[in-house]
């Protein structure tokens, strides 16, 4: 029986020591195989006395028992170390960056534009857009803008011919609205407009507005002060933000008012660039359509009000992104654009 | 509107500060632009009497002044030219202020100087710095020169809407401060200076509708040697008038005082009677400026025997203008018409402070006050004796002031908020409106009557304004409209443009805004087949055509940033371009169309660790582009190799969708490459927007449950055969069960023969309702392979 106890000890030491999965199976033949030493032993056991034998076997099969236990231990032991091994070997460098992350930009005031628009639509406000190049007409006569009326020095205009021009607002996609359909309607106009300005860091002769309209047959200079206070809400995601509106002129609009937020810089304390420390930002024009204007589009003023306000995304989008110079908007430098990414 | 705060409230003094003021004239709409201090901060600045000069020895530009500032002499070195005996000059006594200047005992080249003379620049008056601020001779020495000036005080500038003429004068700023404060003015009435001698001009109007009213009077024997006073030379300074001689400045002070331009010819140099007539094209007339013009058909002139010598209401002629030895003057304060006057004088290329009134419109009944201000002004500083007053007027051309009606109920659907009967009533009473009250329908009315210096209540609407304006805007309620709940069309056939840029933009594009307007040359490299039509005034050359192509803006955008070492260009633009279809410039023959544009250079990728940095060609371009149009229309769209000019040819193609044009693709020829500075090829695609955003609804069918099945060949052709003349052979001989092409492999080179290409063809198969046979598959694998050999010249690869 000491023999059996060498047997199980030499066995033992031999499967914990083996090196891999090949040398544990010739272990395990070499022990438990059909001519290994324990196998051997078993066959044996006809050679001793009946009396021994249940007790010789049950020695041997216990040892059996013991090795096939430490083969499958020592086998998952290696299977688990050899999977490490191979996931070590496939260890990657996980703070590279990953493929194909380019994303381009929407240009800032098109971002602007596109918040206008969402805030609008979600109160039922149409977008219309209309011809860049106007005629007369649209651009001012039927605004009420007679020619040599004083408030066209307002508008340095350039011109094609006596009669045709570039729109130095949005408000004649407005009038074309109203010339082709019936009130009520509530309608947004964005787009590109144009005066005789030479660029500089706070003028273009390009710009874009954004101008509104709601006509109905009960809309008044409180729903205009309603909307617009909400807008500039939203816009300026302030719920506190102060907004003011100021007596104006707009040949268009009877009575005007000029609105002002309160300077989303300084927030209406001291010396400030961007106010001028006023503690005000002038940021849209409104009023209540003027009734000349409703009639020349064959609206009777009458039975109809209703108001309209104007913006500029591109000074709005100076606000809200800090853009030190306007002409910034039109370099299309990426260094900027990425900024929008 | 520049005007000084102590000059308003002589006439009005509301109990405000300065803040509170301009805060009140701000939101009552006449905006504040700015407020500044008249002069700089002073502090110990006095008058002073220069006694004695004395040469310096050690310096030829200094003079060595003996100075009583009230306080016994002081010596006082000095530099300026007109220091002499007997003047008085602000002096800076030691310890005096100028801003942040501290003045000093000081020694100027050995000679001890205590304090300073100072020119007007130095107390911050002007500009001037020519010599010392002469101060008239009864200045008391040792005033303080802020009581002596009354500089405690402020210019204020109004930015006025120019539907408020009337508050170009203080007066009128004067009345609105009182009506909102409920305030009458201290001064109202300009006292009348009755007449000493009977002398008079004769005055015709022959153009009454544009000069209705002409007002002139004759003074006699002034002295107009002496400049004008202090008192008037200060208040057209803090109003932005430079002094130019006493008659002059009274016509100004009285423009400002009153809002009436007014005009003082030599009267020795009038002929025989004035004319107001309108001119004849071609005559001429030497202006006070000097500049001589030639007239058009229909301006207003003051003409007398001799022709023109005035423009009405711009400006007058040199020839009878006011000099030094004038002794004799004829005084004008007329009225010209806003319509008669306006835009005269931009034809010209000229503004002046008169026609801007006029076109705004001044009082009409303000001429006769504006001559008995003046008269009594001149006379004061100038002497000389006055002739009575001519108003030549022609009644019934004066601008006729027609009742406004104004009811109570439109007040209120107007302005969302009812507002008493009693306070519409105040204000009106406030604003100097005549008013009577009615009852139409229950409803309360008024018939209001504005006052002659308002232009601008025509109707209604104008008279609500003036009663929520002086209520206060901010006192009006905030509500929120009640409307209709209808709902906002949304076509899914359409794709919104917003979303057609969020698609470039997930492709890596950044979103450009260029100028509508182009320099031509460079439009010509672009586009040689359209008509742009060109600006008239135009800021520059290189902006001066209307852009009938995005590519000209884009690749100026693309090389702005090759030259800050932005070398890996990705841009697109959405946005109208321009162009002449008829033969006249009319709306109806302009075509105004939405594009949408990109360009692209430099690397395929961003530079990146993973991938060999390759540069962009056709296909990145075209893959752009097909993924914009999406997937479920890109079949319909045909590109077709073309020629562009801006194109290279052989990588430029056509773009259509079932025939109609859309756009064009390709590689930038390289010349034009050349012609934008750019160094590195760019790819350019420009496509029409309304093609791009009509999609298809999708309409599914039955997916089949039957297997795929998937043969693929290699046919060799010319190179010169398309790929898509293999697809249409393809799809137009293959059975209906033919499910798609996939194109796999594009090979020319080693193995292939010269000008031949191997093109890999993965044909997919699958029966809506049945399992396919091979025997039936291979049968028409053959059929296609011998109409591609019969049609194509394609050979199957071994």
């Amino acid at each position: 029986m000491q023999e059996l106890d060498q047997l199980q000890q030499a066995a033992l030491k031999a499967i914990e020591g083996a090196i891999d999965i090949p040398a544990l199976e010739q272990y395990r033949v070499d022990y438990l195989g059909k001519k290994g030493a324990l196998t051997e032993r078993l066959r044996m056991l006809g050679q001793l006395p009946v009396a021994d034998r249940p007790a010789a076997g049950a020695e041997i099969n216990r040892v059996k028992g013991l090795l096939q236990a430490a083969i499958l231990n020592r086998r998952e032991q290696l299977e688990r170390a050899a999977l490490e091994q191979q996931q070590k070997a496939q260890a990657i460098d996980v703070t590279l960056p990953g493929r194909n992350v380019e994303a381009g930009s929407l240009h800032p005031v098109t971002k602007v534009l596109a918040r206008i628009e969402q805030f609008f639509a979600s109160i039922g406000y149409e977008v219309v857009e209309g011809p860049e190049i106007e005629d007369d007409y649209h651009n001012f006569e039927a605004l009420n803008l007679p020619r040599h009326h004083p408030a066209r020095a307002m508008h340095d205009t350039f011109y094609f011919s006596d009669s045709l021009l570039l729109r130095t607002h949005t408000s004649p996609v407005q009038v074309r609205v109203m010339e082709a359909r019936k009130p009520p309607y509530r309608i947004i106009c964005p787009g590109r407009v144009f005066r005789v300005d030479t660029p500089d860091p706070s003028h273009l002769p390009m710009f874009h507005q954004v101008e509104g309209l709601l006509i109905d047959e009960r809309s008044s200079f409180a729903d205009l002060k309603g909307t617009i206070a909400e807008f500039l809400r939203v816009f300026f995601e302030n719920n506190d933000l102060q907004v003011r509106f100021r007596p104006s002129y707009f040949p268009f609009t009877e009575p005007s008012a000029e609105v002002d937020v309160q300077c989303v810089n300084c927030l209406g304390e001291g010396q400030c660039r961007v106010c001028g420390s006023t503690g005000w930002l002038e940021v849209m024009g409104s009023g209540m359509v003027h009734p000349r204007v409703l009639e020349m589009s064959g609206i009777d003023s009458e039975k109809y009000t209703g108001f309209a306000f104007g913006m500029g995304p591109d000074r709005l989008a100076m606000l809200r992104y800090g853009v030190p110079d306007l002409r910034y908007f039109i370099d299309n430098d990426l260094r900027f654009l990425e900024k929008f990414s | 509107m520049k005007f000084s705060e102590r000059w308003l409230r002589e006439f009005v003094d509301p109990d405000l500060s300065t803040t509170a003021l301009v805060d009140q004239l701000t939101m009552a709409g006449l905006e504040v632009d700015s407020v500044a201090p008249v002069a700089a901060s002073l502090q110990g600045v006095v008058v002073g009497e220069i006694i004695e000069v004395n040469a310096h020895a050690n310096a030829d530009k200094l003079v060595i002044c003996s100075v009583n500032g009230g306080n016994g002499l002081q010596q006082v070195v000095c530099g300026a030219p007109n220091a002499r005996a007997g003047i008085k000059v602000p002096y800076a006594t030691i310890g005096a202020r100028l801003e942040e200047f501290k003045i000093k005992k000081a020694k100027l080249r050995g000679v001890e100087s205590f304090g300073m003379l100072c020119s007007e620049r130095e107390l911050g008056l002007s500009e001037n710095h020519e010599g010392l601020m002469e101060l008239p001779l009864d200045a008391v020495n040792g005033t303080d020169i802020i009581d002596y000036l009354a500089l405690d005080d402020t210019c204020i500038e109004v930015d006025l809407t120019p539907n408020r003429g009337d508050c170009l004068g203080i007066k009128g700023i004067a009345r609105e401060t009182g009506l909102l404060n409920n305030l009458d003015l201290k001064i109202n009435q300009v006292a009348s200076i009755e007449n000493q001698i009977d002398d008079v001009f004769p005055v015709k109007l022959d153009c009454p509708e544009t000069c209705p009213r002409f007002v002139g009077r004759v003074i006699r024997n002034v002295d107009l040697s002496q400049p004008s006073p202090l008192w008037l030379k200060e208040k057209l300074r803090r109003s932005g008038i430079r002094s130019i001689d006493s008659v002059v400045d009274i016509t100004n002070f009285v423009m400002l005082e009153l809002n009436q331009p007014m005009h003082a010819y030599d009267l020795d140099h009038l002929k025989g009677g004035i004319t107001v007539r309108l001119s004849a094209a071609g005559e001429k007339l030497t202006l006070l400026d000097g500049s001589r013009i030639e007239l058009l058909k229909g301006t207003t002139l003051i003409t007398d025997d001799s022709g023109p010598v005035g423009m009405g209401g711009i400006m007058g002629g040199e020839g009878s203008a006011v000099r030094a030895e004038t002794r004799n003057i004829f005084l004008e304060a007329a009225f010209f018409t806003p319509l008669g006057i306006a835009g005269k004088a931009r034809s010209y290329g000229m503004q002046t402070d008169a026609c801007h009134r006029f076109e705004r419109g001044v009082d009409y009944n303000g001429q006769a006050e504006a001559i008995e201000r003046a008269s009594e002004l001149l006379i004061a500083i100038a002497g000389g004796q006055a002739g009575p007053t001519v108003d030549v007027c022609d009644q019934a051309l004066l601008p006729v002031k027609a009742p406004v009606r104004l009811r109570s109920s439109r007040v209120s659907r107007v302005l969302g908020m009812e507002i008493a009967s009693p306070e519409i009533e105040n204000i009106l009473g406030r604003l100097d409106f005549q008013f009577s009250q009615t009852e139409v329908d229950d409803d309360v009315c008024w018939d209001v009557l504005s006052p002659s210096h308002r232009f601008d209540i025509a109707i209604e609407a104008d008279l609500i304004e003036e009663i929520s304006r002086v209520y206060g805007y901010n006192n009006l309620p905030v509500t929120t409209p009640v409307s209709h709940l209808n709902m906002l069309e949304a076509p899914e056939a359409v794709v919104n443009q917003l979303a057609m840029k969020e698609v470039m933009v997930a492709r890596g594009y950044h979103e450009a805004v260029t100028y509508s307007f182009v320099d031509e040359a460079q439009q010509a490299l672009i586009n040689a087949d359209d008509l742009a039509v060109r600006l008239k005034n135009p800021l520059s050359a290189d902006m001066a055509v209307m852009r009938t192509s995005l590519w000209t803006g884009l690749l100026k955008a693309a090389a702005y940033n090759q030259n800050r070492q932005q070398n890996r260009v990705r841009l697109f633009e959405l946005g109208m371009v321009f162009r002449q279809v008829g033969e006249n410039l009319t709306l109806e023959n302009l075509r105004q169309e939405q594009r949408l544009g990109g360009v692209i250079m430099g690397g395929r990728r961003l530079e990146n660790w993973a991938s060999a940095s390759e540069a962009v060609d056709f296909y990145d371009l075209k893959g752009d582009v097909e993924y914009l149009l999406g997937a479920e229309d890109v079949g319909e769209y045909e590109f077709s190799p073309c020629e562009h000019v801006a194109l290279q040819p052989g990588q430029c193609a056509r773009v259509s969708r079932e025939g109609r044009p859309v756009g064009y693709l390709g590689l930038l020829d390289g010349q034009v490459q050349a012609g934008f500075d750019l160094r590195a090829p760019c790819y350019l695609f420009e496509l029409d927007i309304r093609e791009v955003v009509a999609r298809t609804i999708p309409s599914v069918q039955e997916i089949s449950r039957f297997p795929v099945i998937r043969r693929d060949i290699a046919v060799v052709v010319s190179a010169s055969i398309t790929s898509s003349q293999l697809r249409e052979v393809v799809t137009s001989n293959a059975p209906e069960y033919f499910v798609n092409l996939k194109l796999f492999d594009v090979y020319s080179g080693k193995g292939i023969e010269n000008n031949s290409k191997s093109i890999g063809l993965g044909l997919t198969f699958q029966h809506p309702s049945r399992t396919l046979k091979d025997d039936e598959v291979n049968s028409a694998m053959k059929q296609i392979v011998t109409v591609m050999k019969k049609q194509l010249n394609a050979n199957l690869r071994d």
